[in-house]
């Protein structure tokens, strides 16, 4: 069983207030931290070779150590918990099951980066959990946490909950930053980087609930400590949502060394593919990240086993690995198709894209439309080869990365599922009734077997 | 016109004092989400310049803004809306037979509104309830591990507080 870091306290009776979780020796890493120099702090922060659990996986500290200090100007660390990439549910569990280690690693954080005021930027449809954090912020002013003068230390601190209004962009950070400012989610150009020209044109720092909740046990186990957990420079432990057609959808915290086929099938994770089907495909990371069929997944191109970490999840680069992402892990079971699976995503980030950046706004469009043909009987063999030119053409040509996202799966899916496309374009009718199956994307253990 | 009650000025005052002096703006997204629970569950042209006039800004501040955000509703809506994920992973999981479901039982497309007002339908993209999908947002709250009968249940509630 791997080592729990973050979800080890979250069953706890009553560990959603601050009771039980102090008891729990919740604030312990408060204590610590508010007693060593900011800068200690973003060493230990450095050492512990943490990287942002929102998608990118840029090492925390780093980012940290970019923030501009301009003398009277104030700083901002602002939370990004708009977690919108489908998929992806793992903030929403950490934030509802215990919110106070979100708010501890906030503390340590804000301290860490100079910031007087914290912002958690939270999707708008995450509304119930709005009162948690809330109720979970007037505890810990109540406690001499939060406010003025914390813990004798002279530190001020204030959070406040900021909920958006329903835009998967606002999770890019200027987006975001735009968002909290009052108005439309278009990405900023950079630069300036919000560590110099972020929030109200101040140094900001923004980072995701997992990598700030993370802090928290960097401050009590130290950073060479949590380095030492996991693998390479996959460090520390990371929180995986599982779904799609499986025996267990859920969330659960990995040390980043276990295989992806024991995270697939051993009971204590995803519980193996649901209804005695076969595993068909899986996106590891994140609608945004390469879609795989069970071979590659499974094991590398090299015939490798492949790990639930950041290097070994995309060995092989785009043509046969893919990405850990945001740890959104969506599994297709074999009756599942690939070209309707892709057109639900084509549609996501069509509706998803600001509009900013015409190979976005009128690509995705396109995306679309074409997928539409092809899944309702319509397609023809060059159709798909528009698709693969029109998802090219998107790629690399935005100014944020939602384009990257909303070209990449539909790349993998022609890349890795071509003869599905042709399947239906072959057969118009047909694909109307029936699905292409496994074909031969066998299941993988059985090959094997 | 309708204007905030004396209790719900003081939370936009206070709101508004979340932010650096001048930096009003930013109240904006949390005064309409206000202003929608307020006004009916939707945002009229008027509401919005209401909420302009509030903040000190031009209507289109705030028109370029509500139409921007998926979560505002620019029509009159039924006294409940269902919005139903159908997104990759809840499609995975059969989104598509529940809307077909609510369409048929409501008698409703998606966007539609029963002739009663009662209820809306509206199809949404991932809101971040893969793992316990099919789902849907009712309100403040989500409605998951959806399936034929729970829909009835849920119908039956609305009713039954109506």
């Amino acid at each position: 069983m791997g080592r729990k870091l973050l979800l080890e306290k979250a069953h706890v009776e009553g560990i959603r207030f601050f009771d039980a979780y102090r008891r729990e020796g919740g604030y312990a890493a408060v204590e610590k931290a508010l007693k060593m120099t900011p800068a200690d702090i973003v060493e230990e922060v450095k050492k512990s070779g943490l990287r942002g659990r929102g998608g990118a996986g840029f090492p925390a500290g780093m980012k940290w150590s970019f923030i501009a200090k301009p003398e009277g100007v104030p700083r901002y660390l602002v939370c990004n918990a708009d977690e919108s990439e489908p998929g992806t549910f793992k903030d929403r569990y950490l934030m509802e099951f215990i919110p106070h280690l979100l708010i501890e690693g906030l503390i340590v954080s804000s301290f860490a980066l100079g910031s007087n005021t914290t912002f958690i930027y939270i999707r708008g449809e995450y509304a119930w959990i709005v009162d948690i954090l809330e109720q979970a912020i007037a505890e810990a002013h109540q406690q001499g946490f939060l406010g003025k003068n914390i813990l004798g230390t002279g530190f001020d601190l204030d959070i406040h909950v900021q909920r958006g209004a329903g835009a998967y962009i606002c999770g890019e950070e200027t987006a975001l930053i735009e968002s909290l400012e009052g108005k439309r989610g278009n990405p900023r150009i950079k630069p300036p980087f919000p560590a110099i020209k972020g929030l109200w044109g101040c140094p900001t720092v923004v980072n995701n609930v997992e990598t700030l909740a993370a802090v928290v046990p960097i401050m009590n186990l130290g950073g060479e400590e949590y380095a030492k957990i996991g693998v390479g420079r996959s460090t520390g432990t990371k929180l995986i949502s599982a779904c799609g057609n499986i025996n267990k959808p859920g969330v659960y915290e990995i040390d980043m060394t276990i295989s992806v086929e024991e995270f697939i099938y051993s009971d204590e994770y995803c519980g193996g593919i649901a209804n005695g089907k076969k595993l068909k495909a899986c996106i590891p990371g994140g609608s945004s990240v390469p879609i795989l069929p069970a071979n590659l997944l499974l094991k590398t191109a090299k015939g490798e086993t492949r790990y639930m970490n950041y290097e070994s999840l995309s060995d092989g680069g785009f043509a046969t690995g893919s990405m850990m992402g945001s740890g959104g892990f969506i599994v297709l079971d074999e009756d599942q198709c690939i070209v309707k699976h892709t057109l639900t995503l084509a549609r996501f980030y069509r509706h998803e894209s600001c509009g900013q950046c015409s190979p976005c706004r009128e690509g995705t469009g396109w995306m679309e439309k074409i997928l539409n043909k092809i899944e309702s009987g319509k397609g023809s063999i060059s159709d798909i080869d528009l698709l693969w030119d029109i998802q090219r053409k998107i790629e690399g040509n935005t100014i944020c990365p939602l384009g990257d996202a909303a070209a990449w799966p539909v790349a993998a899916a022609i890349r890795h599922f071509r003869d599905e496309f042709e399947w239906h374009v072959n057969n118009p009718e047909l694909c109307l009734q029936q699905n292409y199956g496994l074909a031969h994307y066998a299941d993988f253990r059985e090959v094997v077997a | 016109m309708s204007k905030f009650s004396d209790d719900k000025m003081k939370e936009v005052e206070a709101i508004i004092a979340r932010y650096p002096e001048g930096k009003q703006k930013s109240a904006l997204i949390p005064l309409l989400h206000l202003a929608q629970q307020e006004f009916g569950g939707w945002l009229s042209a008027e509401t919005m310049d209401y909420v302009a006039s509030i903040l000190s800004i031009e209507p289109i501040e705030v028109y370029e803004v509500a139409t921007f955000y998926s979560m505002y509703n620019l029509q009159p809506v039924g006294q409940y809306v269902f919005e139903v994920c159908h997104t990759g992973p809840c499609m995975l999981k059969g989104s598509d037979n529940i809307i077909k479901y609510i369409k048929d039982k409501l008698n409703i497309g998606v966007g539609e509104t029963t002739s009663d007002g009662l209820f809306t339908l509206k199809t949404v993209e991932c809101l971040g309830a893969c793992g316990y999908a099919p789902m849907m947002q009712l309100g403040k709250h989500y409605r998951e591990h959806l399936s034929e009968e729970k829909v009835d249940q849920i119908i039956a509630e609305c009713r039954t507080k109506n």
